[in-house]
């Protein structure tokens, strides 16, 4: 860590490791007034739009791709315009995708570094799937299934992008021998179906815990969201905005001030 | 073998569609007959290496090969081209038995294989098909230009134009022999060392070749129609067919690559079925476990937390 951040952390008692690993750049709590209950800000604008160009491009990746990976789908090619434009295209929303995704994964790598908490969660998997929260530890900004999808995506676009490029017929067969493009196609494909199962995974879990789509779509959760699902994500910015903002003194006389021990 | 003249007339196709054993990406139905399985035969013993093949090939064809540079051997152009479906490929090799140098010129294109690599690692429908007859032939109208042929084929024959993005190959001359012509390169060879005729008559053939081969020598001259492919309808008599990698690489023991059976082979359902078992799956802890929803006391908690400014 740099000494400038090192100052901040001497200032500011909350700016710890643990802090600095779960809250990010741009969360922030609005608290509610009479009639509109407190949100909590998790993705900016450009972040959105970033994650939607992201979402775009693997949908397509895996429907131009499934089009020639199976003759059942192959009828999928009709949806880019035919074979021949299904060939071309692919690869290049291959690029896009590697591209806006790693501008994400800058965004976000550090707070889905996994903490001793995330062992414990993922031992209690089965209370995850059964949504019983109240038995598992108080997570950050991300839990351990959002992470595994996080750094599964990061692993398999890296595969998919290395091994795509190898049997990226138009500019790069020339450059390698046809047995290193058989071992790409083979785990190509099986890095696809990877990639895809995580997407299921990550999809479904969005529409299952109520109240997350909003994230990515207006940007905030409701502030019972982020209690009931990463209330040490919630803490944290509820401490920060005590130390910084003022006019919210207010919360020492919450219960908030109790669970945070001040 | 003596080829006749084109007939005078409109000659009607030997065969058709309707001949079909094998579609890429597809299948066809059983055809109501079967051809009598064709094949070239190139004895290289009787190859002089003037590459009047390579020229018929062209003209044929009507392919434009691009004029190269010396390559520092007679073969020209330097490697199989979209625009080049046959190649003479030389090599002076020194035979330790008897210490003399000898010529071996190989005639390189497809070898129009039973079990065709190429055809199974195509993902388009119809683009690549194989007739009865044994002949192995591109329909460009269907080819995407993916390149997968050119992994499936364990010859290295396939080359995917820059120019429309479609992969060519030596078609057998399967336009000629439709109408009872033989290939364009087996009529212009001069030296008879490529012939055309039954699969069975060119096994015949190379059985004469062979024997003589033996008597002058050659004692592990042989006929090159691999099993590993299931057998070729383009063959070689080869006067050292107990090592057929010193002409020019030519595959000892080819066999659709494992990785490609892999690849092309059941774990693809394996792939279609986890995808498959993931999204019912979801779909059942949906319907099970309902949804994942904010309490009211989450909610207390949360906007106690977050401190009402009102
Ligand atoms: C990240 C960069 C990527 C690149 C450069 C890339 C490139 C390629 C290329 C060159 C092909 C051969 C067909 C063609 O030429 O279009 C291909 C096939 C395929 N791609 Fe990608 N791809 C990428 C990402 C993805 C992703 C994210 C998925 C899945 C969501 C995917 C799924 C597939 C599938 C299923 C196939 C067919 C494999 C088969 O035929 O067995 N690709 N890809
Ligand atoms: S390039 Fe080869 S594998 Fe791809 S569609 Fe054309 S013939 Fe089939
Ligand atoms: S030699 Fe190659 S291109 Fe020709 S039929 Fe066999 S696999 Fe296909
Ligand atoms: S059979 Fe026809 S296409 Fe094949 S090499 Fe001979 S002339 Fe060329």
């Amino acid at each position: 860590m740099s000494e400038a951040l090192r100052d901040t952390d001497r200032l500011d008692p909350n700016r710890n490791i643990e802090h600095r690993t779960m809250v990010q750049p741009g969360d922030a709590i609005t608290p509610g007034t009479k009639g509109t209950p407190a949100t909590v800000k998790r993705y900016g604008p450009l972040a959105r739009l970033n994650h939607w160009v992201v979402a775009f491009s693997l949908i397509a990746l895996a429907l131009s791709g499934l089009a020639l990976y199976s003759p059942y789908l192959y009828f999928l090619t009709g949806i880019f315009g035919g074979g021949q434009t299904t060939r071309w295209l692919h690869p290049w929303i291959g690029v896009l995708l590697f591209v806006s995704f790693y501008v994400f994964f800058a965004q976000l790598w550090r707070a889905n570094l996994f903490n001793r908490d995330d062992l414990t969660w993922a031992m209690r998997f089965k209370d995850v799937v059964a949504g019983n929260e109240e038995r598992l530890p108080e997570m950050g900004k991300y839990n351990a299934g959002q992470k595994f999808v996080f750094w599964g995506m990061s692993a398999l676009i890296l595969a998919l992008i290395g091994t795509g490029v190898l049997i990226w017929q138009e500019y790069f067969a020339v450059y390698t021998a046809i047995e290193t493009q058989r071992w790409a196609a083979l785990l190509h494909a099986a890095a696809a179906i990877a990639i895809i199962l995580i997407w299921i995974t990550h999809v479904y879990a969005s529409i299952w815990i109520q109240g997350t789509m909003r994230a990515m779509t207006r940007g905030n959760v409701t502030a019972g969201w982020a209690y009931r699902h990463h209330r040490k994500w919630l803490k944290q910015l509820a401490g920060l905005r005590r130390k910084t903002a003022p006019q919210a003194n207010a919360v020492e006389h919450t219960k908030a001030a109790k669970h945070l021990g001040l | 073998m003596f080829m006749p003249n084109v007939p005078v007339g409109q000659p009607v196709p030997g065969f058709s569609e309707k001949d079909l054993i094998k579609r890429s990406a597809s299948s066809v139905p059983e055809p109501a007959r079967r051809l009598t399985e064709v094949a070239k035969l190139i004895d290289i013993s009787k190859c002089i290496g003037c590459k009047a093949c390579q020229s018929a090939c062209i003209e044929w064809n009507d392919t434009h090969p691009e004029m190269e540079s010396f390559q520092g051997t007679y073969m020209n152009p330097h490697d199989l081209t979209p625009n080049m479906f046959t190649l003479m490929r030389f090599n002076e090799w020194t035979n330790p038995e008897t210490d003399k140098l000898e010529w071996l010129i190989r005639k390189d294109g497809c070898m129009h294989c039973s079990d065709p690599g190429c055809l199974k690692a195509c993902p388009a429908p119809g683009a690549i098909v194989q007739y009865s007859n044994g002949i192995v032939d591109f329909v460009h109208d269907n080819c995407i230009g993916c390149g997968y042929c050119v992994k499936g084929c364990p010859f290295n024959i396939p080359r995917i134009s820059q120019t429309d993005h479609k992969a060519y190959k030596c078609t057998l001359c399967s336009d000629r022999v439709a109408v009872g012509q033989g290939p364009a390169c087996a009529k212009a060879c001069p030296t008879h060392a490529i012939s055309f005729g039954t699969k069975d008559e060119m096994k015949a053939e190379a059985a004469d070749r062979v024997k003589d081969l033996n008597s002058r020598g050659y004692k592990n001259a042989g006929l090159y129609d691999p099993p590993g492919v299931g057998g070729t309808h383009v063959m070689y008599v080869l006067q050292h067919a107990d090592k057929p990698h010193i002409y020019n690489d030519l595959p000892d023991d080819p066999k659709i690559s494992s990785l490609v059976q892999a690849w092309k082979g059941a774990g693809k359902f394996a792939g279609l079925a986890l995808i498959g078992f993931a999204a019912v799956a979801s779909a059942a802890h949906a319907v099970f476990a309902g949804q994942n929803k904010v309490t009211k006391h989450d909610e207390e908690e949360g906007e106690a937390l977050t401190g009402k400014d009102a």
